[in-house]
């Protein structure tokens, strides 16, 4: 007997067919949940709204800002076309100064690079300050898995990136990593490690945290940053950060590690200037963060402070190949989170919906970017387009322009799907000839009556077809009039 | 002064009377108005999901009834988006395509959005309209950041008497349309219309006003939906209200 499967369809069940809903599955599915979560939307809404106030008050205070963030466009336009040759000039000024240099095509190469150097030094204890680009490769997850027998303890100091490493969760937002958490979560995740209940205020959390970061400052082997700037003409690496962190990082383990994305390179020392009063404003809304961190190599004889060995990772994974390309100017951005902040996608969800290490609309751009084939498909579609990620962006980068063409790439790879392929035809046929499209408006008000009633009802997405049916799950559907406007002229007005 | 209309595929179906009031007003400013019949869409549900070819097709049309250099000045619309498409977008999608760039370049100055025009071809900023009420005034996207066409509307909106124009939280926050966006992202679009709704709630405004008809019916599938009674007006229907 032929078995047949129950057609099983329950209230909450999304119905809207396949053609239109394929392209942006994975980040609908997430956000949907995001935008029915109180606590999330509260917490997001806290920190956005707080950060883009930060932001345009010190930008406005700033008047040659808008001329700024043309020279950070100009600046990072000039490093791109002549990538090779400033990363070249930093590899040689980095080992002028006594540091080693590693290209790394992949994530791969950098986690086996930092776990070699792990074993040869016998180092048990890595502390890390905050690093996106560690995210983006899973360094750590990867470095306990591939390099178990090392029995590495791998700690992150930034405070927000180690609670989220303590409740094994990952950041929402590349400025402030755990924002999706209140107090209470934080408070019962640091109470989990502390073996003791602690109160959910900012001062016994922050001391509790000082003290059991302080012993893994002190005991580590290896110092693992990221690099906000690499300095070509220099070998400089800049960090910028806010709880002093990277500095304890760099500077008291014997060996420090930076894994720096090749895109992060500035050609001359000078040009600092113009991007470091950009990023803590446009990231923060502060003029400056805490501290401002330059690195140049190992510590040299008569120096004071700094590490006795210094690597240089310069990472590629996957950037080098949209150089030259209409992409390019995804390679300018400096992470400064604020194209997030004032997205009103990111703002409803969270940065968890897009299921990526970079969320919001540069997330949106350089992930299915950096992957390649089908990956991330869905993020190019999670946005309105509205533009306020390129108006925010310190160094101009046209994000939502980009996001249109990355739409475009797929219609031309065949990712979008057939059914959308076709609906677009026949839009193409319709608006080409006046006179089905006059044919198409009567048809739709034939259709105007039945549908208008199945719209009044409440919850009908299952009565209307296509795309009706998700635009009546929250809204009213709209009448079409009676007459048409090309109708009443004619009539005469 | 003569200008052909562009209504819309949107505005022409579902809000005629928007392209009404849009005559009446220019007309009742000595414009004379004439209305291509060929007129269709500018091509941007195309455009916005990726399928830049079938827009260009579209945009061949737009341009072939709407050049004619000889027979009016400007082409006005009551969109700013639509407005952005033709203006700001037609000479991106043919950037690689010479001869339809050349026409895309020229043809963009020429079109306007019915607020820029009104202020800044004709110069007119009180059309002697009257509209009781608290009103917000809802910026569309395209018309911020693309076209930068912001004080004109609201001008136009402060000489209306009886109309008492207020601001409103994070007012440059997208309403969460978007076009294909609004049906491929629909809870994300709805929550967005949510926040609008919560800002037009605490503004005490019993009217909405914005220079783009999608915006409107987005909000005001919303604003029923959720049991509102807000009147939803476009800018050339306050301003076309007991005028002259």
């Amino acid at each position: 007997m032929e078995t047949r499967k129950p057609t099983r369809r329950r209230e909450t069940e999304d119905r809207r067919p396949e053609g239109l809903v394929s392209p942006v599955e994975g980040f609908n599915e997430r956000a949907r949940r995001a935008v029915r979560d109180g606590d999330l939307h509260d917490s997001v809404e806290l920190f956005t709204n707080k950060s883009v106030a930060g932001r345009n008050a010190v930008l406005n205070a700033l008047p040659e800002a808008p001329g700024l963030r043309e020279r950070a466009y100009h600046i990072k336009q000039e490093t791109m076309a002549n990538l090779d040759r400033y990363l070249g000039q930093m590899a040689d000024a980095v080992e002028g100064r006594g540091g080693n240099v590693f290209f790394a095509d992949t994530g791969e190469d950098v986690v086996r690079y930092i776990g070699d150097l792990a074993r040869r030094k016998g180092a048990k204890v890595l502390t890390k300050s905050k690093s996106m680009a560690t995210e983006e490769i899973e360094l750590n997850r990867r470095l306990e898995e591939d390099y178990a027998d090392l029995d590495l303890e791998i700690v992150e100091t930034d405070l927000g990136e180690w609670i989220a490493q303590l409740a094994g969760d990952t950041p929402s937002h590349i400025v402030g990593p755990i924002l999706h958490m209140n107090r209470r979560r934080i408070a019962d995740v640091l109470s989990g490690v502390a073996g003791e209940e602690l109160p959910p205020d900012v001062e016994a959390l922050g001391s509790f945290a000082r003290r059991r970061l302080r012993e893994k400052f002190l005991t580590a082997d290896i110092g693992i940053t990221g690099a906000n700037f690499g300095v070509a003409e220099t070998g400089t690496i800049a960090t910028v950060t806010n709880e002093g962190n990277g500095r304890l990082v760099t500077s008291v383990p014997p060996v420090h590690v930076v894994v720096m994305g090749i895109e992060k390179l500035v050609p001359r020392f000078e040009d600092l200037s113009v991007f470091v009063r950009l990023l803590a404003r446009s990231g923060t809304g502060q003029k400056l963060t805490v501290y401002t961190n330059f690195v140049t190599g190992p510590r040299a004889p008569g120096e004071i402070d700094g590490a006795e060995e210094f690597h240089l990772i310069l990472m590629d994974n996957g950037r080098s190949e949209l150089l030259g390309t209409e992409f390019e100017e995804a390679l300018y951005c400096i992470r400064c989170g604020a194209c997030l902040n004032v997205c009103p996608v990111y703002r409803q969800t969270g940065g968890h919906a897009y299921g990526s290490t970079y969320s919001g609309p540069i997330g949106a751009v350089i992930t299915p970017l950096l992957k390649g084939g089908k990956e991330a498909k869905d993020l190019p579609h999670a946005s309105s387009l509205c533009g306020a990620c390129w108006e925010a962006c310190p160094v101009g980068i046209p994000l939502h322009d980009l996001l249109l063409k990355l739409r475009n790439k797929q219609v031309r790879e065949g990712v979008a799907g057939k059914a959308q392929g076709l609906a677009f035809k026949g839009f193409e046929n319709t608006m080409k000839n006046p006179a089905l499209y006059k044919i198409s408006g009567k048809a739709g008000r034939l259709a105007r009556k039945p549908l208008a009633k199945a719209g009044a009802k409440d919850g009908i997405p299952k009565t209307l077809p296509g795309p009706l049916g998700a635009w009546t799950n929250g809204r009213d559907l709209p009448e079409l009039a009676p007459k048409p406007f090309r109708e009443l002229w004619k009539e005469g007005i | 002064m003569k200008v052909a209309l562009f209504v819309p595929c949107y505005v022409d179906l579902v809000n005629p009377e928007v392209g009404v009031s849009v005559v009446r007003v220019l007309r009742r400013l000595g414009v004379e108005v004439v209305y291509p019949e060929g007129q269709t869409c500018c091509g941007q549900p195309a455009f916005n999901s990726g399928f830049f070819d079938e827009a260009r097709a579209v945009g061949r049309h737009f341009m072939d009834v709407f050049e004619g250099e000889e027979e009016w000045d400007y082409v006005v619309s009551p969109s700013g988006s639509c407005t952005t498409m033709v203006a700001h977008y037609y000479p991106f999608i043919y950037e690689n395509l010479p001869d339809e760039r050349d026409r895309a370049e020229a043809l963009a100055p020429r079109v306007r959005e019915f607020s820029d025009f009104l202020v800044n071809v004709l110069g007119v900023k009180d059309l002697g309209a009257r509209h009781e009420g608290r009103a917000v005034f809802h910026t569309g996207c395209h018309q911020r950041r693309e076209l930068g066409v912001l004080e004109e509307p609201l001008e136009l909106l402060r000489n209306v008497e009886g109309l008492d124009l207020t601001g409103w939280k994070n007012e440059e926050l997208c309403c969460g349309f978007g076009g294909t966006f609004s049906v491929k992202m629909p809870d994300v679009s709805v929550a967005m219309a949510d926040e609008k709704i919560k800002a037009l709630d605490e503004s005490g405004a019993d009217t909405l006003v914005s220079c783009d008809s999608s915006c409107l019916m987005h909000l005001k599938g919303r604003l029923r939906r959720t049991g509102r009674e807000t009147r939803v007006l476009h800018l050339a229907e306050v301003l076309d209200e007991n005028g002259g």
